[in-house]
């Protein structure tokens, strides 16, 4: 019996990546709590991370464009390495978002709290939980569960919106409240882009298991037609 | 580059006649490593191939200038042993070339050729040894009787590589070992060689560019006689630096 024969390589690779994904995880969260507990020293460590992550990016791209190049993977394994890629670029996405929450709250920490963070955090945890059910969905090659992470993304954007229509409120009321609502809406908004990000990883991981792209409904429309 | 060569060329060069098959070729072939040869038809890679055991010195009309070092020595040197030297750097053909008689006997037969061993209890362990190296102990541990010809193809060139090992060289040179083969019987041969890269210093010439990217780390491109490129096989299938190269490994000449 012969093992297959790069099965080590996919391993190493799927490793490789799943490591920058708990790396993203972490900053997503740190970046977070440094903005509800206004703690500058998890700021600084997210910025750190930043940079591991930007080298993983680059290691990871290496690493799947020779296994591409030597190893001539075809069916799944092919659609695994090109997911790979795209995951890839897709994580390194929200490792900059959670930097840019990070500087954002550099930034509101100079002045007092506007309103206690309650929402933020929640939008945050589902944020989170998104990316670690892609995470599992990837790893136990569960598209079930892919599939079902994709229709989370439309509660991030309910509550982004909510979120949007409060801090106007704030504005409304007083106009020195502006900057600080800005920069929440900002934040915000990068949570929802974070939680797009994870979506279109939930789209590949769909697509690596059963080679069927889900992507932009397309096959709805493709039953239409 | 970062090892000792295992084999070195120097300036080397070869002529059938008046036709120059190796034009100043410099080679450093690393050990315990794959080398793979690639490059079209003729371009001379199984003629290099056959320098680093003197094959050529059989053929007729060939002269070569230049040298070539292994551990040390040139092999084209007058006080060579040529005997020495082919169970030092052993050889295997394109198509599994067993003798038409026992697995025993095809074994056994360059132990007493080199009279390396007498005692039987030795030749059997050395039998084993080298069957278990290529992975048939399991499959002929009881048909060491039977004639080798009878043998799946993929067995046959298994034997040859076993033939070859029990002789215990630093070196092995391989010669399209796999064009005869299926692709789930080339697979199989690779594994081994991946195996055996461990324990020596292997040298294959292939026309199937996917296989010297799957299992070689150093591979060199020929062009007419000439080592156009020879680099970490990585760098010459993802970003070579001659064109040449780049234009043969993307099939746009050969």
């Amino acid at each position: 019996m012969i093992g297959r024969y790069f099965d080590e390589e996919l391993k190493l690779l799927n490793k490789k990546l799943t490591d920058v994904a708990d790396l993203v995880k972490d900053m997503i969260s740190k970046s977070i709590r440094a903005l509800k507990e206004r703690q500058e020293d998890l700021i600084e460590d997210v910025f750190k991370k930043e940079e591991t992550v930007n080298m993983s990016q680059i290691e990871i791209d290496d690493y799947a464009l020779e296994l591409i190049a030597l190893k001539q993977p075809a069916a799944m394994d092919l659609r695994f390495i090109i997911a790979t890629i795209k995951i890839n670029s897709e994580l390194e996405r929200m490792a900059d978002l959670a930097v840019n929450i990070c500087e954002r709250t550099k930034e509101l920490l100079y002045e007092p709290p506007l309103k206690p963070i309650i929402d933020l955090p929640r939008m945050a945890e589902i944020t989170q939980q998104m990316l670690e059910d892609t995470l599992k969905a990837f790893l136990e090659k569960n598209a079930d569960l892919a599939k079902e992470v994709c229709k989370r993304d439309d509660l991030v954007d309910d509550l982004n919106d909510q979120i949007f229509r409060e801090l106007i409120t704030y504005m409304l009321q007083d106009n020195q409240n502006i900057n600080r609502a800005i920069k929440l809406i900002l934040v915000s908004r990068y949570l929802e882009r974070i939680a797009d990000h994870s979506t279109n990883i939930a789209e590949d991981v769909y697509y690596i298991i059963k080679g069927k792209d889900i992507r932009h409904h397309i096959e709805e429309k493709m039953m239409k037609k | 580059m970062e090892f000792f060569p295992k084999i070195e060329t120097r300036n080397l060069n070869l002529y059938y006649g008046s036709f120059s098959a190796l034009k100043n070729i410099n080679i450093k072939i690393p050990p315990k490593e794959i080398t793979a040869i690639i490059g079209p038809s003729g371009c001379g890679k199984s003629t290099l191939l056959r320098c680093f055991n003197r094959m050529n010195d059989l053929i007729e009309n060939v002269k070569i200038t230049g040298e070539v070092i292994i551990d040390n020595k040139n092999i084209f040197d007058k006080n060579v042993n040529l005997l020495n030297l082919r169970r030092n750097v052993g050889m295997v053909f394109q198509r599994p070339n067993v003798f038409d008689a026992s697995v025993y006997y095809n074994l056994t037969f360059g132990i007493k050729i080199h009279r390396l061993m007498r005692n039987k209890n030795k030749i059997n362990d050395a039998i084993q040894m080298s069957l278990e190296g290529v992975g048939l102990w399991n499959d002929l541990k009881d048909k060491l009787k039977k004639n080798a010809r009878y043998l799946p193809l993929e067995q046959q060139q298994r034997l040859c590589i076993a033939r070859v090992i029990i002789l215990n060289p630093k070196i092995i040179l391989l010669d399209e070992p796999c064009s005869t083969l299926d692709p789930i019987a080339t697979l199989k041969i690779e594994e081994l060689l991946k195996k055996l890269k461990e324990d020596y210093t292997i040298i294959i010439v292939t026309h199937n560019m996917q296989q010297a990217a799957r299992i070689s780390g150093w591979s060199g491109f020929m062009l007419l006689g000439e080592l156009i490129e020879f680099n970490r096989t990585k760098i010459i299938f993802t970003n070579p630096t001659d064109s040449r190269t780049e234009d043969y490994i993307t099939g746009r000449f050969g």
